[in-house]
């Protein structure tokens, strides 16, 4: 179980400070999916990154099944059981597709596992799996590689920004199944960030993020009606004055 | 008889554990005292061998040899190579023939293991004359250990002759202890052939690297691959100077790519020369120090920040 309490950043730019997050708090519990949407620049990425420990937050904590893991360095927290695919993955010359898996997961991984894992998020695994990830891959097959490292092995809490960017509407629906089919096997608790109906659909809770804040959180249940509602004509927090909208 | 060495009845020298471990640094393929082949140890050709279609003659001029490889070669592999234990200066000409046809893998490099107080140093001047249609691969990797405070040099010259339709490769490694080196190749390619170039080079603490390669495209239809890779710790400083020179129709390709740590220098100047108007020559040149994201993303598969390190630059060099 993740527990976020009173999470806030700040930077200083120029001399000048600035509220990048302010006061967020919010819990996913064991098994469940979390998904947080809410306009560009509105902080969710941030967010994320404080979570893996790539920043520091300025102010609040972070709990994993009960840990205190605000004070860990970024791979103290990966032991501690967080995954991360980033929304641009970076790429690696030199540095194979099997060799990557095999670092992600821990262990030399066999070409069998390399192939399963592939060809779950969608990539034809015998072109790949001895390839470089660098530059020679396109942004669409880097992040499906990206979010097949996660896979690789087992988390308390995967937390994946925007798995859908930059992905072919086929792969996408591939890559859907594979999240519905994490989601039911519940063997990790899952953080997406995403603006994809689809994917805020298969949520068991939902949590808009805007202008570095909590701007509504809440079951699926409750918040779809409100997010996508028809009858309503505009979302949530349009009424709300946010001026997130997903149409 | 040297002091490393010992030939036992059968024929086959004794090598003592220094040489050995230095000889598996070198030959990664694996040096064995059978088919085609000739250590070179402290200055002296200490075993050597022939195969059916790879003979070793000994220079009577001067030191080195010429190594005559046959057009019934196939697939077939000869291993030539040098190691220092003692410190001096040692100058070896090695003249390659390879016939029409020929398909050979020359795995050569030296290693030094330097425990005394002057310089070790090796000038390995390789000279290769390939055939029509043959096929070469030529490894070389450097390496220098020991806690002597001598330095330890290798200044490798290499002139490669390739005939029509030919093929060579060139895979050049130097990954650790060498001082101070200096390396200066020079490729000739006739009609149809091809040349492909892999250079790592890995240099730490004070050592200097030079790498100067020209590569004259003669014939229509030649082609030439260049890739450089390096890494550049402590105050080490590096210089690469590749040159294409199209005369003909041909494609060239180079690439430098260096990641700089520390307080490192390096000089990546690739040079293109055409003269001929179908000559189509393309060169890239980076250098840049370990990308954070990179760092980042395999933190976030629980290495640490040293480990992380290592996996990209032994990624980066493979």
């Amino acid at each position: 179980m993740l527990v976020v309490e009173h999470l806030s950043y700040d930077v200083t730019e120029e001399g000048k400070q600035s509220e990048i997050l302010s006061d967020v708090s919010f819990s996913v519990e064991e098994g469940e999916m979390l998904v947080i949407t809410g306009p560009n620049g509105g902080g969710k990425s941030t967010l994320a990154k404080l979570l893996m420990g790539i920043n520091q937050p300025t102010e609040g904590r972070i709990l994993l099944s009960g840990q205190d893991i605000t004070g860990l360095s970024i791979d103290e927290r990966a032991k501690a059981g967080i995954g991360f695919a980033f929304q641009q993955p970076p790429r690696f010359k030199g540095m194979t597709v099997r060799r990557l898996l095999s670092l992600a997961a821990g262990e030399t991984l066999s070409e069998d596992r390399c192939c399963d894992l592939l060809s779950s998020v969608g990539l034809c695994a015998q072109e790949y799996i001895n390839r470089e990830a660098d530059a020679t891959l396109s942004g669409g097959e880097m992040k499906r590689i990206e979010i097949a490292t996660v896979l690789a092995r087992p988390h308390q809490i995967s937390i994946f920004d925007e798995p859908e960017a930059g992905i072919d509407l086929w792969s996408f629906s591939m890559l859907m199944k594979r999240f519905e089919q994490l989601h039911q096997e519940k063997r990790s608790s899952m953080l997406l960030i995403s603006h994809q109906e689809r994917i805020i659909e298969m949520a068991d809770q939902i949590m808009i993020i805007s202008d570095g804040k909590v701007e509504a959180k809440g079951d699926a249940d409750e918040m779809m009606p409100r997010l996508f509602g028809e009858q309503q004509g505009d979302c949530l927090c349009k009424q709300n004055g946010g001026g997130y909208c997903n149409a | 008889m040297l002091e490393n060495v010992n030939k036992n009845d059968t024929g086959i020298a004794r090598l003592d554990q220094v040489t050995e471990h230095v000889l598996s640094v070198i030959d990664e393929m694996g040096f064995r005292q059978e088919g085609a082949f000739n250590l070179r140890l402290n200055g002296m050709a200490v075993c050597h061998g022939d195969s059916r279609h790879i003979q070793i003659v000994k220079k009577e001029d001067k030191p080195g040899i010429d190594v005559l490889i046959s057009k019934d070669a196939k697939n077939e592999q000869v291993h030539i190579p040098v190691v220092l234990t003692e410190e001096g200066v040692d100058v070896v000409y090695n003249d390659f023939y390879v016939e029409e046809g020929a398909d050979v893998t020359i795995v050569a490099g030296c290693g030094i293991h330097g425990e005394g107080c002057s310089e070790s140093r090796h000038d390995g001047i390789h000279t290769f004359h390939v055939a029509k249609s043959a096929n070469v691969r030529y490894v070389e990797n450097h390496y220098a250990e020991g806690n002597g405070s001598g330095q330890k040099v290798l200044n490798p010259v290499t002139k490669i002759y390739v005939g029509e339709d030919a093929v060579f490769t060139l895979e050049t490694a130097q990954i650790k202890g060498v001082d101070a080196t200096k390396r200066e190749t020079y490729v000739e390619l006739e009609k149809n052939a091809k040349l492909f170039v892999t250079e790592k080079l890995m240099t730490h603490d004070t050592q200097t690297a030079i790498s100067n390669m020209d590569v004259k495209l003669k014939g229509a239809g030649s082609s030439a691959r260049i890739i450089s890779r390096s890494v550049a710790k402590g105050t080490s400083n590096q210089v690469f100077h590749p040159k294409a020179i199209g005369e003909n129709l041909c494609h060239a390709h180079v690439q430098c790519d260096s990641i700089i740590m520390d307080h490192a220098e390096i000089s990546s100047i690739p040079e293109i020369n055409a003269k001929h108007v179908d000559a189509q020559i393309v060169h890239e040149a980076a250098i840049g120090r370990i990308n954070d994201e990179q760092l980042i993303k395999l933190r976030t598969f629980g290495l640490s920040e040293e480990e992380a390190e290592s996996v990209i630059i032994e990624d980066f060099l493979k």
